[in-house]
């Protein structure tokens, strides 16, 4: 933009440029050219940066104590259930496992809450030590196959090798994620102090980004029956069931916009992540917690397998606040940063009033 | 051979054996560099000898070849870009010398073949090709001059243009040539071609010098000479003495290939960390292939080496953006726009020339505020070669003329009384002045205006006098003229005879005997006349100190007086003297005369004896004084380019006299300054040899000004130490080429470096008799002595060519003599007096603002790359970028590059009339002091501060991707996204921070930058974009900004890391003229180090706050740890890592410390 108007300039200086102009070159005397455009020169001082300290510790140590409540006011439950412990309750399963095997592996992992779990409660699973981030495994995807493209179905992104076809067709959906979607199921019951145990209900929607699930994943048209969209595709090599069998009760919810999928789809950011699975809405009455105290038992049908990278399977409960859960740190730094600007305010204070008027008396005879 | 052999018209020599034609080169001039055939291949060598540009090749290479995480694209296309822009600018250069070669070489000239004048192009001109000349035209070539139109077998010539000397120089055929050039046959033996300008050797017959006539002289007077070619094309002396125009490098360039290599070794050393610490990882059983991410058949066929290989170069790839391709192009177009502003300026605009300031090269722009020592030419630049009679003193009464009054009375006596024999004396005075000079009329009819440079304007006065004066010295014409403005009119020599108009209109006759040459050693010229009425007298007329000691010692203290009045003034004085000869002491003189002129030995000792000896007892009339008037401003410029702390040497192909009158006016010398002569007289000696004398001269003027001297601290000079001897400086071209290159078993460094120190220690140099040759030799000298200061040369003459391509800023004059100066130099300036804001306001800006691009660039860059290193040990080492292909490409493209391109175009820092006021402000960025390793290892450390708390910031909170209200979590890209965010705001508000001068502009780029890039953000993750391969962006910011922790997070981090820098500037010394506001300064000691660009306290504090910040990190560890038990595996390897960092951080404050 800038260079394009200096460039006209230079054409004009070229062309008055020959003998037979009579114009000036004088150059014009604009307060741009002559580098005396107006300006705001604003020069740091104590005066204005004391306050400014002072502000900043007024306003972040409050919001700072206020996050660290309500981040502890979240409720959060975290249990292992990998089976590494020759005692838990999935070391047999964990043991057992291969990915040929028919007969599903389930095990039932008991569990107390202390407290109890208002409002809605989040239950999350969680995997450490896998790298969903690995370069390898983010780009093995194909965007265009998730997003209901035909040709991409047939033909998927060479990107997705080798998880992209078998038998001399293509997968779908193709790549490493894809195929290592998590597939454990997991079920929760409470177990009434009166022994009897009462399935509690999970919701497997309003899991995944509203956007991804309505916009970025869309399942190939033609047809509602997804078997036959589908036909021409051979499964992911780990997967069980095909992409059209993952939640064949709801249509809504089946084949590429399977919330579940979607949610495994968006590579997590560290090795050890954490993964929404399904929400527990809060009782309808709203007398009652979502999960009083008592005991819990979680039972899971244990398909996949994370001992060969010495990886860790985790369930976790939470609730959730306006902040999202709970995660102290954003606190605690601003307590603690509203507390440094606060000291630096007010050893600059004095400072300034110990140091600052000698030498600025020092310095104007220079 | 150490001769050649030239064939007048190509006529072979009756009595020589073999007429063997010999090959020369031909008359083109080739100043062009490429041609059209070697333009591409020559230029892109060129450019990719640049390390960065073969960097960038390189990197484009394998991006190319390898498989690499970023597309080849992000580096190719800047690349590409630079290369184009780069080249078309080179293109553009080189096609506007080829056609000024052109113009010379098509240059038609008239030769003589065979009886006939044949028109042929300049070019076309052979050695021995007879060549005609006409009044006004430049010699195509060296040539001897074998006949002149002139009945006495004389030319005038003027090599203003050569060596900046404008007054006419007389040139002699050869004698006894056959006067029809027919018939003549002759051969010409002479050396090879060499630069020397003031040095031929001609041994055959009687050819010298004065036989020959150079290349770029002007034939003046006039009407046409035939010359033989001697010399042609490359080979004229003009052309050895022009020098090849290298490309000059500014120093700022140097320091960032050193920055650049640091950042290279930075980058190396990363990607091979982290191929290191990938194929430890992968060591581990399952994690390099765990089940759920298979290689691919290829990979895994693949040779581990190989392998290896591959992945050391993807990281290179990876983390290719922390040296940063755009920089250059940002650069290139700070220098090109920013460059404008010098032409632009309206202070450079000359209303006499009706033109302002030139910019031939951009690169240089930052070096006008670096520099430390200025070679000045004297003619035309410091001076306007004016001269101009300003008043008299006859027998200590002064005469002033005063342009008011009419003609004839302008003559006035301001402090004196008019009587009778004053006025007799008046008149002997001004007869005096009449004679004795060595001034020719120049005949009326002939085209007399044409030579401005003699003062011929003045004469525009009286047009039915259209006279002019020719003489080898402007001062003698000064005095003429300043003679006839009083009434007596020189109106010329004819056969021996002088004549004289007085103020009655009569005309006086004097019968010229004898002249008694001028020469710089006697310093005083004599003529002996007679008078119509047989008296015998002479005049005598020079150098107060060459004429007081032959007067009578009663008349001097009367003039002595004026004449150091005078002289202090800057004025030339002359002192005038005469003596009345009896027959007998004349007859004496005479036949001494005549016989020391006709002595075949020692004929020089013998004349200088015979002037001596007649030159005695005169009696002494009065004293004159010439100004050469100084260029407007001249002494206010040199004062304030000292005042800068640089030092001024003048350089001049001029007398020593007037040179150092020049000095005195400009106020380089003043009064008190000792001056140390290092000249031809000086190393006169009867004891001792001459370089005898140089050594003992050197050691002894070593130790008054070196050895002796107080140590001074640098770039303190005369305002700062008057209570020390100034010295000054002179040495002269013969003087000094004894120094560069002594006799037999002198040793050349040891001279060479005690003339040096010498000069160093001086306030003023003055070198005359230069040629200008040697003047880039004491430029060159200066150049690579130690420290290798920035130089800057500035002169109007084509005699200041090579100077002027010798510094490192070659300023050129659009002054009288010709273009070629101006077309030789970095800028050109109308008037001297500009040069004290170009170096002063401009360069230092212009300083300040590359060096703080510069230093942002890397800064910027550095804590963009840092996270994405950081993300490689969360990722298993995998490549995988941490931001979007598109932020990555656009970070420096769109992001981050316009704010800093408007800093660097815009800022000031200080106002332009502060740093006009204040030269002393100059020194603070004296020695490249922003760009030294001090402020870039706070810039380094402030890239990596900042670039830590980027990534660890946001791995905190990532601690539980959970971030939203609705409990869904954030991936990788939103965990790239946020770091990002932070990113782009804080460099942006970086920089907001640092500009002290905010335009509109200034607020509609910072601003303007930031707005958009939200906006982009929005856009770019709002659709799915066909052409993409991943949508891995899609509504990832949206999600983003509806998080309230992420906004939490990104304010603080933003806060975090701009606050060391908020501090910074508030703790900072106060410097210059804001001094008067409130500031404040810590207590510490080491504060009041201002020449320091950063006290170290500053990094005392930036260092504590990172170890307050690791601290707490460390704490909420703690509580992190304690909250969840489960998680403690990873968290106890990140623990290690911080310990680790927090020890190394803690041994840098240690070391910082101390």
């Amino acid at each position: 933009m800038m260079a394009s108007s200096y460039n006209a300039k230079d054409e004009d200086a070229v062309g008055s440029g020959g003998p037979g102009a009579v114009k000036s070159k004088k150059p014009d005397n604009t307060a741009f050219k002559q580098q005396r455009l107006p300006a705001w020169q604003p020069i740091l001082t104590a005066g204005t940066v004391l306050p400014a300290f002072f502000m900043i510790g007024l306003i972040f140590i409050p919001i700072g104590i206020g996050l660290l409540v309500t981040s502890n006011n979240i409720k959060e439950f975290e249990i292992d259930y990998t089976g590494v412990d020759m005692f838990s309750p999935c070391f047999n399963c964990s043991q057992n496992y291969s990915w040929n095997s028919t007969s599903a592996c389930t095990c039932s992992v008991p569990f107390t809450l202390d407290q109890p779990f208002e409002s809605n409660v989040f239950m999350y699973y969680g995997l450490s030590n896998f790298y969903q981030n690995h370069r390898r495994y983010v780009k093995s995807r194909d965007d265009s196959q998730l997003n209901g493209d035909k040709s991409s179905l047939l033909n998927p992104s060479k990107e997705c090798e080798p998880y992209r076809t078998s038998d001399k067709k293509s997968i779908a959906p193709c790549g490493a994620i894809a195929n290592s979607l998590f597939n454990d199921t997991l079920e929760l019951f409470y177990i009434h102090p009166n022994g009897s145990r009462i399935t509690i209900h999970l919701v497997k929607t309003g899991i995944a980004w509203w956007t991804d699930k309505h916009v970025k994943f869309r399942n190939p048209g033609g047809n509602n029956n997804l078997s036959i969209v589908f036909q021409e595709t051979s499964k992911p090599v780990n997967w069980h069931k095909a992409v059209y069998e993952l939640d064949p009760s709801d249509p809504e919810n089946n084949g590429f916009i399977n919330e579940d999928f979607i949610v495994w789809m968006r590579t997590a950011a560290l090795p050890t992540f954490r993964k929404l699975y399904r929400i527990i809405q809060k009782k309808k009455d709203n007398m009652t917690p979502t999960l009083p105290p008592g005991n819990y038992s979680l039972e899971v049908t244990y398909n996949y397998p994370v001992r060969s990278f010495d990886g860790r399977k985790r369930m976790i409960l939470s609730t959730i606040s306006w902040m999202g859960g709970k995660n102290p740190f954003l606190g605690i730094a601003y307590i603690t940063v509203g507390s440094v600007c606060f000291f630096l305010g007010v050893v600059l204070l004095i400072i300034h009033h110990k140091y600052g008027n000698r030498n600025n008396n020092a310095d104007i005879p220079n | 051979s150490f001769s050649r052999t030239i064939y007048v018209g190509h006529r072979p020599c009756p009595d020589t054996e073999a007429f063997i034609p010999s090959k020369f080169c031909d008359n083109r001039i080739v100043s062009s560099k490429y041609t059209v055939w070697n333009f591409l291949p020559k230029n892109l060598f060129e450019q990719f000898r640049r390390i960065a540009n073969f960097y960038f090749l390189i990197i484009f290479l394998v991006q190319v070849i390898v498989d690499t995480p970023t597309s080849p694209v992000t580096s190719g296309l800047p690349l590409f870009f630079v290369i184009t822009v780069t080249a078309i600018k080179q293109g553009y250069e080189d096609w506007l010398r080829h056609k000024a070669d052109k113009e010379v070489n098509k240059y038609p000239v008239t030769v003589l073949e065979d009886g006939r004048s044949v028109k042929k192009e300049s070019e076309k001109i052979k050695v021995g090709d007879v060549v005609e000349v006409v009044e006004d035209e430049t010699f195509p070539c060296d040539l001897i001059l074998l006949q002149s139109s002139r009945e006495d077998g004389t030319c005038f010539v003027t090599t203003a243009s050569l060596d900046g000397e404008s007054n006419h120089k007389t040139h002699y055929t050869v004698p006894d040539t056959e006067k029809d050039l027919q018939a003549l046959t002759a051969t010409i033996e002479c050396e090879q071609p060499q630069p020397d300008l003031y040095k031929h050797n001609l041994p055959f017959l009687s050819l010298g010098p004065e036989n020959l006539l150079l290349k770029g002289a002007t034939l003046k007077n006039t009407k046409k000479i035939y010359g033989v070619a001697v010399y042609t094309g490359m080979e004229t002396k003009m052309a050895l003495n022009y020098q090849g125009k290298s490309q000059k490098r500014s120093a700022v360039e140097k320091s960032i290939n050193a920055f650049l290599l640091v950042y290279l070794c930075i980058l190396i050393s990363k990607a091979v960390v982290c191929t290191t610490l990938k194929y430890v990882w992968q060591s581990k059983e399952g994690q390099d292939e765990p089940w759920y991410n298979q290689k691919t058949q290829k990979e895994k066929d693949s040779n581990m080496y190989l392998k290896m290989f591959t992945d050391f170069l993807s990281f290179m790839v990876l983390f290719n953006f922390i040296i940063p391709v755009s920089m250059y192009v940002t650069v290139e177009m700070q220098k090109f726009l920013g460059s404008f502003f010098i032409t632009w300026d309206k202070d450079f605009f000359d209303p006499e020339i009706q033109e302002g300031a030139l910019v031939n090269t951009s690169d240089l722009n930052e070096e006008l505020g670096q520099v430390e020592y200025v070679f000045t030419d004297k003619t035309g630049t410091l001076t306007q070669n004016n001269m101009e009679f300003i008043e008299c003193c006859i027998d200590g009464f002064q005469y002033r003329y005063r342009d008011t009054q009419s003609e004839l009375d302008g003559f006035t006596v301001t402090d004196g009384p008019v009587n009778k024999l004053q006025q007799k004396k008046e008149e002997l005075f001004l007869r005096a002045l009449c004679l004795c000079h060595t001034v020719q009329v120049k005949e009326a009819g002939s085209e007399v205006l044409a030579d401005q440079v003699d003062g011929i304007d003045g004469l525009l006065l009286q047009p039915e006098e259209e006279r002019g004066f020719i003489a080898s010295s402007p001062d003698e014409i000064a005095l003429v003229k300043g003679a006839m403005k009083y009434g007596f009119t020189f109106l010329g020599l004819e056969s021996k005879s002088m004549k004289i108009k007085n103020r009655q209109n009569d005309i006086e006759e004097y019968k010229l005997l004898h002249v008694l040459n001028f020469d710089p050693v006697r310093r005083r010229m004599s003529v002996i006349v007679q008078t119509t009425s047989g008296e015998t007298l002479l005049f005598c007329k020079g150098a107060d100190s060459s004429i007081f000691p032959r007067v009578r010692p009663e008349e001097v203290d009367r003039i002595r007086m004026h004449v150091e009045r005078n002289a202090t003034e800057g004025y030339r004085t002359l002192c005038v003297a005469y003596k009345q000869l009896s027959a007998e002491e004349y007859a004496m003189a005479d036949t001494g005369l005549r016989e020391a002129r006709l002595a075949l030995q020692d004929r020089e000792e013998k004349l200088m004896a015979m002037y001596n000896q007649v030159e005695m007892g005169m009696s002494l009339i009065g004293a004159t004084a010439v100004e050469d008037r100084l260029q407007e401003e001249a002494a206010e410029t040199m004062e304030a380019l000292q005042g800068a702390g640089m030092k001024v040497w003048v350089l001049t192909g001029d007398k020593m006299e007037t040179a150092k009158s020049t000095c005195y006016a400009c106020r380089l010398f003043q009064r008190g300054t000792e001056l140390l002569e290092l000249t031809v007289r000086t190393l006169e000696d009867e004891r001792l040899k001459r370089d005898e004398k140089l050594h003992e001269l050197l050691q002894e003027y070593h130790r008054k000004a070196v050895q002796d001297a107080p140590p001074v601290k640098a770039g303190v000079t005369r305002s700062w130490s008057t209570a020390n001897q100034d010295y000054g400086f002179i040495i002269d071209g013969a003087t000094l080429s004894l120094v560069m290159n002594p006799p037999r078993d002198a040793d050349a460094s040891q001279y060479k470096s005690l003339f040096l120190q010498i000069c160093q220690n001086c306030t003023a140099v003055l070198c005359c008799r230069m040629a200008p040759l040697q003047k880039a030799q004491i430029v060159k000298m200066v150049k690579n002595s130690k420290g290798s200061p920035i130089t800057l040369s500035i002169g109007d003459g084509a005699n200041d060519v090579s100077m002027i391509l010798e510094a490192h800023v070659g300023i050129g004059i659009k002054g009288k003599e010709g273009r070629q100066a101006v077309r030789n130099s970095d800028y050109a300036v109308p008037k001297l007096k500009h040069l004290k804001k170009l170096l002063l306001a401009h360069g230092h800006l212009y300083y300040v603002r590359i060096a703080h691009l510069v230093q942002y660039f890397f800064y910027k860059n550095l804590c963009f790359i840092l996270p994405q290193f950081l993300y490689q040990f969360f990722c298993g080492y995998s490549q995988q970028p941490l931001y979007d292909a598109a932020y990555l490409t656009m970070y420096n493209i769109c992001f981050t590059s316009m704010p800093i391109l408007a800093y660097s175009l815009l800022e000031q820092h200080t106002s332009i009339e502060i740093l006009l006021d204040n030269a002393a402000l100059y020194r603070e960025i004296a020695n490249n002091a922003m760009l030294r390793w001090h402020p870039f290892l706070y810039w380094t450390v402030l890239g990596i501060f900042q670039g830590l708390m980027f990534f660890f910031g946001v791995r905190f909170l990532f601690s539980n991707p959970a971030l939203q209200d609705n409990g869904q979590v954030f991936g990788n890209w939103s965990y790239g996204t946020i770091v990002f965010t932070v990113l782009v705001f804080t460099v942006t508000l970086k920089l907001a921070l640092d500009t002290r001068h905010w335009t509109w502009i200034n607020h509609f780029v910072i601003w303007g930058s930031l707005a958009f890039y939200v906006f982009f953000s929005f856009f770019w993750g709002g659709i799915i974009w066909p052409f993409l391969k991943q949508q891995r962006l899609y509504f990832v910011f949206a999600n983003m900004l509806s998080s309230v922790s992420a906004w939490l997070v990104i304010i603080i981090l933003i806060l975090l890391s701009l606050l060391p820098e908020i501090l910074l500037v508030v703790l900072r010394k106060p410097r210059g003229p804001h001094s008067r506001q409130v500031y404040f300064s810590l207590p510490f000691p080491l504060l009041s180090l201002n020449s320091s660009f950063l006290p170290y306290p500053s990094y005392f504090l930036i260092f504590s706050l990172i170890y307050i910040l690791f601290c707490s990190s460390f704490i909420l560890h703690h509580v992190l740890t304690r909250c969840d038990v489960t998680q403690s595996q990873p968290i106890t390897r990140y623990l290690k890592l911080y310990s680790y960092v927090k020890q190394w951080l803690v041994s840098l404050l240690v070391a910082g410390l101390h």
